[in-house]
């Protein structure tokens, strides 16, 4: 509830739900997945691979393909101009939403190479976002892009307009990739795996770049990752997700001092630290697997692998969700676990 | 990228050569040389010619030089325009052949942008709306123009528009404007005469070209900066346009010197079977009367449109894909 009031919400998610449908049964993909990012803040989405961070991303914007698709749940966007829409109302298509993708809301991927087009170059990919969100003239939409990539970095900006992105390395390709979604000052930016192609030390480069973007122009993030450490350096707040349900919700030290959820706690616990690593210790992994979404556990979706799971409840119903705020645990230990 | 063309040029330029090469020994097989011919024609009109005369004419027309002199000299003049003389046609085979590769130009030039505009947007419209009616009934329609023969598409476009149009097919005019001077009516006509061997030389090419079209937008679909464009606000029909179709484009840009080739070599067929007056009779009329200087002339332009074909469709590549003048 503190954050609510440093922060007005940009981005309000809640009781989300996507599904997949087939010939005729619909699968849950993910469930009542609800978080806010405030103006400033950086919201970590955590999970394992397949857990639906990237599909929840999407839906986000609209981008849900094939048979995927949004079943319940709001998600209210209010830009910094004071535009507020339920996205989770407004379709796959049409002018509104078509408004508020890259202009409101920008995102960037995972494949910095494949997310550009090898034939056209890198200015004209940049200046179409201005122009297709705003009138303005082809010089104009040209100057904003040249402005945008000398503030991600990119030496010789102007001259890098006419170059092809083959000629960019993966680096430079992720900054322009940035640079593209931030030209119309989104409010809100969606982050998916943004560094995981890149080697280490580009790695740190972005992430430094992506904090400084944000302090400058104030926008929220959505950072999709499953590294810990980049959760560590880069976010406000944490929101651990598994088999398509948000477990556990805080800020990074509520997070990483006071683990509430038995999954966030055996995910810190899998994560390699310095010491063990000197002292040879095993890291502890979790023991167990991601479920199979198409025949998901009873209950809770992590009691196979719970250590601490209350037998036959965890197995029979789904546990209550206890906390407020920004704090929020999804396990019947909840309520004891955040009075520790 | 001029790196790229001027290696192109220069292999367009040393094929063009060795295609003159073989038109000039095509030319050089005939049974007989010229100046047998010639006394043979003089021996029918009931003069004596002697051998030393043949030797003479032989001299004079630089036959008793050896066969690179020769064809050095056919190459210099062939590059003039001069082919020689055609014997059926007592004319230059150059001005025979002017008069008829106009409209073999306009011909072929008409039937690959007939390929392409029908095409593209059905091959684009196939990807987009895979497996709906429209699709599958593309499919079929493509497929039957891939199986139905040249020959026989032309006698049955032929039969229905002379039936059902009242049109005279075959040809190129109507009589009452083949010797009119141009005109925006002669022109229409032309057009319209145009509309039978354009369907006929173009049918199986769509048809290939829409199926090439659809799997290369399908392939383009998917991509991740479709999404990322997408991601940008594009509206689908931007989106489609700018990216997936423009890049399903470089592939089929790249076949457009074989396409150019196909109809090409498939015109002659036609060109008979309708009686056009494009160089196709005529390279049929020169064959059967081994008159081999017309016939030498016309190899060589076929294989030259070609090849200049195959050479624009690279530049067209270079165009549409910048990666490429990377090599
Ligand atoms: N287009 C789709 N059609 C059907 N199922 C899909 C589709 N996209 C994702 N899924 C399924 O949805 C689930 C969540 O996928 P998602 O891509 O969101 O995972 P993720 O958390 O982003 O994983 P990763 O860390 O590997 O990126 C997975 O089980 C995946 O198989
Ligand atoms: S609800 Fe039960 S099974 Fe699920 S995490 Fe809590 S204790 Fe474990
Ligand atoms: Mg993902």
């Amino acid at each position: 509830m503190s954050m609510s009031t440093d922060h007005p919400h940009v981005i309000d998610v809640s009781n989300l739900s996507i599904s997949l449908k087939n010939d005729n049964n619909s699968i849950a993909i993910t469930r009542d997945v609800s978080f806010s990012i405030g103006r400033g803040e950086v919201l970590a989405l955590v999970g394992e691979s397949g857990s639906g961070k990237s599909v929840t991303a999407l839906a986000l914007m609209q981008l849900l393909g094939g048979n995927l698709s949004i079943s319940s749940g709001q998600i209210v966007l209010t830009a910094i101009d004071g535009y507020s829409a339920d996205i989770a109302k407004l379709g796959r298509n049409g002018r509104q939403i078509e408004a508020i993708r890259g202009a409101r809301m920008g995102m960037i991927f995972q494949e910095p190479m494949s997310s550009f087009s090898p034939v056209h170059t890198i200015g004209a990919q940049i200046a179409e976002v201005v122009t297709v969100h705003e009138d303005v003239g082809r010089k104009e939409a040209r100057r904003r892009s040249a402005e945008l990539l000398a503030k991600v970095g990119i030496p010789d900006p102007v001259g890098a307009l006419d170059r092809y992105p083959y000629e960019f390395s993966g680096g430079m390709r992720q900054r322009a990739m940035i640079a593209r979604a931030l030209v119309c000052g989104p409010s809100l930016l969606i982050a998916d795996e943004p560094t995981t192609a890149l080697d280490v030390t580009i790695q740190g480069q972005i992430l430094d770049l992506l904090s400084k973007l944000k302090d400058e122009l104030g926008m929220a993030i959505l950072f999709i990752t499953h590294d810990l450490g980049i959760v560590a350096q880069m976010a406000d707040r944490v929101a651990i997700m598994y088999a398509g349900s948000i477990v556990e919700t805080g800020s990074v030290r509520e997070i990483f001092r006071r683990p509430s959820h038995p999954y966030t706690r055996a995910l810190l616990e899998a994560v390699p630290r310095l010491g063990d690593i000197d002292e040879r210790r095993r890291i502890n992994p979790i023991a167990g697997s991601m479920p199979n979404l198409f025949e998901p556990p009873s209950g809770c979706r992590f009691h196979p692998r719970c250590p601490v799971a209350v037998h036959p409840r965890c197995s029979l119903e789904r546990p209550p969700t206890f906390g407020s705020g920004g704090r929020l645990v999804e396990c019947i230990h909840g309520e004891a676990e955040l009075a520790r | 990228m001029t790196r790229f063309l001027m290696r192109r040029l220069a292999y367009t330029l040393a094929t063009l050569l060795l295609v003159s090469l073989v038109s000039f020994i095509i030319i050089q097989a005939a049974p007989g040389d010229f100046a047998e011919i010639y006394a043979a024609k003089k021996a029918d009109a009931g003069a004596v010619i002697s051998a030393a005369q043949i030797a003479e004419v032989r001299r004079e027309l630089g036959l008793d030089q050896p066969w690179y002199v020769q064809y050095g000299t056919w190459l210099a003049n062939a590059a003039r325009g001069d082919f020689g003389q055609s014997w059926t046609w007592r004319r230059p085979v150059g001005a025979v052949i002017a008069e008829r590769l106009p409209l073999t130009l306009a011909i072929a030039f008409a039937t690959l942008v007939f390929m392409y505009v029908v095409s593209i947007p059905i091959g684009v419209y196939s990807a987009v709306r895979r497996y709906s009616f429209g699709d599958h009934a593309a499919s079929l329609i493509g497929y039957l123009g891939l199986a139905i023969p040249n020959f026989l598409l032309a006698l049955v476009l032929m039969y229905l528009s002379q039936r059902y149009f009242g049109q005279s097919v075959g040809g190129l005019f109507s009589p009452q404007y083949s010797l009119a001077p141009w005109s925006w009516e002669k022109l229409q006509d032309l057009l319209q005469h145009l509309i039978v061997p354009v369907i006929v030389l173009g049918t199986s090419g769509t048809a290939f070209l829409i199926r090439a079209m659809r799997a290369a937008v399908l392939d383009e679909l998917d991509r991740m900066y479709v999404l990322s464009a997408k991601a940008s606000g594009l509206s689908p029909m931007q989106l489609l346009l700018r990216y997936p179709v423009r890049i399903a484009l470089v592939p089929i840009a790249s076949t457009l010197g074989w396409r150019l080739t196909y109809v090409i070599s498939g015109a002659p067929i036609v060109g008979v079977v309708l009686s056009l007056p494009d160089m196709g009779p005529l390279f049929l009329n020169s064959l059967l009367n081994q008159d081999m200087q017309l016939a030498g002339a016309l190899i060589f332009l076929y294989c030259a449109l070609t090849i200049i074909g195959t050479f624009l469709s690279d530049v067209l590549l270079v165009a549409l894909d910048p990666r490429i003048r990377l090599e």
